[in-house]
């Protein structure tokens, strides 16, 4: 045990923030996620070894990092009753064969303690033919109510180490919550882990509230209510809960985003029946018109490194996608398909937008290359809508609704490729849902 | 206090039209149920004590049911149809005589659609409701526009029927009625 440690890098206590240190080592064993995948790797993730403390923790932070693992739909989780080696004692050495045995290509072998409300985690990465360690083992360190993220947080690595890409588990979504029957719903915004955890509203139902959407370090949102009696911009701070219209001259303003760098929002703004977009700097308040046309546009979504947005207008008589540098000029028509096309998301890699597209009666989420080629659709329903992109840019969220009487809306998230198609649980209806980046 | 009043308006002419003429009604007209043009519609009532009478032009029941008080949009569409010019001729006239009005125009939209974009088509179909009636004599300062996107649709069905009743801009008489 003492040898181990020594190995592994020092973690010191930050406040609440689970703290890591990543030291990363090329494995041999990795899983490349491309469109022909259809065999998950097979990994073994025997309960977390229970030390001192820690025995209500050990169980639930193993089954999170199983949950997480096995949600991506690259890997198959070996159920423990097929294990045939337990780990009782961390440090001990793996007897690989017992794994190997049970065709698990990859092994995760963990410690939990905690004393003093402090939770600690420890694990290691195995690739069980090369009989070796992927990556060097790691530990974090939090206070125990910040179990799930730090388990978040395993899977994060484990799926980083695998996959050569960055994780998306500890991340929250902010979406809209709905009850009530379809002609008078009731609408809250809600914030909530990705895996649909930890539900928080952050507001009553009295106004409509549309569309939020995290700043980058997830701590703000922008999102549209009528609190004023008419659809005006808000920014919430989701832990204070303090909000204030972002513009302060009358007007319907409605579909806000954040700029990566935080320090602007654009969105559009109704004048006189004419919507059109505008940047608005939130620490003086300046607001700069981008577009002009006497068609709609709206939905504004920016580029990874702050140069562009990519929007909907039907300035050329249908709903199309267009890009323009950041400053309105050079705009150019990205779409090109049949149908209609809307809410286009800028993905974290830069390299493609998903968009709902609207053709022969049905909604599709689809993604495309940023100059409009290779478009996939990923889904077909009544209604989908409102794509938004997990933190490493593999998966979308959005949501479908159902037609009807008693038609509502629920969140569902799908892989770029197309797989796995999974509804996310919501105690309610929820519509709007927005990914926020991976938490710090 | 004017919803109230209106509520007994209607239910009064209701019990008039449901009235035999040998039942009687001993009270008087009650308040805001005879115009003050005393354009009396003359329905059912024929004996001395009973009177009776359309809806006071000015009141806001007349305004919705008579006037008026929406026009329906086709899909995608903010041009107003032949029979909403219609409408719209009517509630401007109406909007004149009574003056003191002010009114709020909402934009809807069906469900076929993106929440945002259905946002500014709301936007659009309330401001052309608002263009039209300002071209007719309305003041501009008692025009004011709101956009619901898709958010209140009126009926539920996801088919034609309920989405062409659900495409539509409705004026709301907003304040000032009586005042």
């Amino acid at each position: 045990m003492t040898n181990f440690l020594k190995s592994l890098a020092i973690a010191s206590v930050i406040a609440a923030q689970p703290y890591w240190v990543c030291a990363q080592e090329e494995g041999a064993l990795r899983i490349t996620i491309e469109e022909g995948i259809i065999e998950p790797m097979p990994i073994a993730v025997p309960t977390f070894v229970v030390g001192n403390g820690a025995g209500e923790y050990a169980q639930k932070v193993t089954d999170v990092i199983i949950q997480d693992l096995v949600g991506t739909g690259l890997f198959r989780a070996i159920p423990q009753d097929a294990h045939i080696s337990t780990v009782t004692d961390f440090s001990a050495p793996v007897e690989y064969a017992n794994w190997k045995a049970i065709n698990a290509d990859a092994l995760v072998t963990g410690n939990a303690t905690n004393a003093d409300g402090k939770l600690t985690l420890q694990f290691r990465l195995h690739d069980v033919t090369g009989q070796r360690n992927i990556g060097e083992g790691m530990q974090f360190v939090a206070g125990s109510d910040s179990w799930r993220r730090m388990a978040h947080k395993v899977a994060d690595v484990i799926y980083a180490r695998l996959t050569g890409e960055e994780g998306y588990f500890d991340s929250r979504v902010v979406y809209i919550a709905e009850e009530g029957a379809k002609n008078d719903r009731k609408k809250r915004l809600a914030v909530m882990d990705y895996d649909g955890a930890n539900i928080r509203y952050l507001t009553d139902s009295n106004s409509i509230v549309l569309a939020p959407r995290f700043s980058p370090n997830a701590r703000e949102i922008v999102y549209t209510s009528y609190e004023t009696g008419q659809p005006t911009v808000f920014t919430m701070n989701v832990d204070t809960l303090a909000r204030r219209a972002l513009d302060q001259t009358p007007g319907m303003t409605f579909a806000p985003r954040f700029s990566p760098d935080g320090t602007k929002v654009v969105m559009s703004l109704a004048d006189r029946g004419n919507t059109d977009i505008y940047m608005m700097d939130i620490q003086s308040g300046q607001k700069t018109r981008l577009t002009d046309s006497a068609a709609i546009e709206t939905a504004p979504s920016f580029s990874p490194d702050g140069s562009q947005l990519v929007f909907e207008s039907d300035r050329g008589g249908g709903q199309q996608i267009y890009i323009m540098d950041v400053n309105g000029s050079g705009v150019r028509k990205v779409s090109n398909g049949n149908g209609r096309y809307g809410t286009p998301v800028w993905s974290p890699r830069g390299d493609m937008i998903a968009f709902t597209k609207m053709v022969n009666g049905r909604f599709h989420i689809g993604v495309m290359r940023t100059d409009g080629s290779n478009e996939k659709l990923l889904t077909a329903s009544f209604l989908d809508e409102g794509p938004t992109w997990s933190p490493n840019g593999r998966v979308v969220m959005f949501f479908r609704e159902t037609p009807g009487e008693s038609g509502a809306p629920s969140l569902h998230s799908v892989d770029i490729t197309g797989r796995n198609l999974k509804k996310i649980p919501t105690p309610t209806f929820g519509s709007d849902p927005a990914w926020s980046n991976l938490l710090n | 206090m004017q919803i109230t009043k209106l509520a007994i308006a209607a239910i009064a002419v209701l019990s008039v039209a449901a009235c035999d003429k040998n039942k009687g009604l001993d009270d008087g007209p009650m308040d805001g149920v005879n115009g003050a043009n005393g354009a009396n519609a003359g329905m059912v009532g024929n004996s001395d004590n009973i009177s009776s009478s359309s809806l006071d032009p000015s009141s806001i029941a007349y305004f919705k049911e008579t006037i008026g008080d929406r026009v329906l949009f086709a899909v995608d569409q903010v041009q107003l149809s032949p029979e909403g010019a219609a409408t719209l001729d009517k509630q401007a006239g109406w909007l004149i005589a009574n003056p003191n009005v002010t009114i709020l125009i909402e934009g809807h939209a069906d469900e076929q659609g993106t929440r945002e974009y259905n946002l500014a088509l709301g936007a659009r179909r309330a401001s052309s409701v608002s263009n039209y009636l300002a071209s007719k004599g309305v003041p501009d300062s008692r025009l004011k526009t709101i956009t619901y996107g898709k958010e209140r649709p009126l009926e539920v069905c996801s088919t034609e029927v309920c989405y062409a009743k659900n495409r539509r801009a409705v004026t709301v008489v907003a304040g000032g009625l009586g005042s």
